[in-house]
């Protein structure tokens, strides 16, 4: 039983490449979107930051960039 | 009409829902792994290299049905001038065209051991390769044109042309001599494949969809907070 789970009639080869490279696939593509998200958002914490009060609360009656400071900060 | 749509709505609802779609992926894909790689039976034919099935065709039918979609918000939005539409649209085409690529690459490991050969220009494996290459296209397009206006009219002419080629790939095992195989599994007729093997392609289908919506959520925020940036450059 264990032996054909791992060496698969000699088809082993081709099938664990072929997931193997699936999961590869999402782990990296995962990766380049979340570094993308935390980019943008350090970005906008930045840039946040740099507001003086007035346009600081000007931004923040925004609901979405209430969400955006929200989620960042809560990391 | 499309209120539903607009970001600081949506915002609400796709800033939250990453971790909860990211928790229910790797539940539904463990299930679907041990499904495919173990309990599932082998063929009588192919025998184990069966199991690549579980990964090539999932992966072949949500990068049709992202293109598809993307046309079809590309093609509303630039009717409506609706940008979210867009923005919906280049959200989805990262997780489209790696799933294009999943399916060329994974299709090309499973022709080796059943037909003999890595490579063969048939019409089903030529027309997926054409699928991937309009991918690159309408993605590079986003990269390149600064101007909204023209990005949008550019992208949505690429996903016309683009789109003729979804019903040529489908029916391609149909109208040409392939070495690819007809399709097994039909919505209308009956479908060809025993319920023990239909049941994991089916789990692993939902894993895969919970990814690409997952990738989805997750670039769509990246694109907000991007436009959010800029709304803060002019404050």
């Amino acid at each position: 039983m264990i032996n054909e789970l791992f060496f698969m009639n000699g088809y082993e080869v081709y099938v664990l490449s072929a997931f193997g490279f699936t999961i590869l696939s999402f782990t990296a593509l995962y990766l380049v979107i979340k570094i993308q998200f935390i980019k943008e958002q350090s970005k906008f914490l930045i840039k946040f930051g740099s507001l003086n009060s007035e346009k600081a609360n000007s931004a923040k009656s925004q609901r979405i960039n209430k969400e955006i400071l929200a989620n960042a900060t809560n990391k | 009409m499309f209120k539903f749509f607009e970001p600081n709505k949506i915002f609400q609802v796709t800033s939250k829902a990453p971790k909860y779609v990211l928790f229910l992926f790797i539940i539904v894909f463990s299930i679907g792994l041990t499904e495919a790689l173990i309990l599932s039976p082998e063929d009588y034919k192919q025998s184990h290299a069966v199991r690549i099935m579980y990964v090539h065709v999932p992966a072949a039918w949500i990068s049709l049905g992202i293109f598809s979609s993307i046309t079809f918000l590309s093609i509303t939005g630039f009717i409506f001038k609706n940008k979210n539409f867009f923005l919906i649209a280049k959200s989805l085409a990262p997780s489209g065209f790696v799933f294009n690529i999943i399916a060329l690459v994974t299709g090309s490991i499973w022709g080796k051991p059943t037909w003999g050969t890595w490579w063969a220009w048939d019409a089903r494996i030529t027309s997926m390769l054409i699928l991937s290459l309009f991918y690159a296209m309408y993605l590079i397009s986003w990269r390149i044109y600064e101007n909204e206006e023209k990005v949008f009219k550019v992208t949505t002419f690429i996903m016309i042309l683009g789109v003729i080629n979804v019903p040529i790939i489908k029916y391609s095992v149909d109208w040409w001599n392939t070495l690819h195989q007809p399709a097994s599994i039909n919505i209308l007729s009956k479908t060809s494949i025993h319920s023990s093997m239909l049941f994991p392609l089916m789990i692993m289908t939902a894993a895969f969809t919970l990814f690409s919506l997952l990738i989805f959520l997750m670039k769509y925020n990246t694109e907000l907070i991007k436009i959010k940036n800029k709304g803060l450059d002019r404050l």
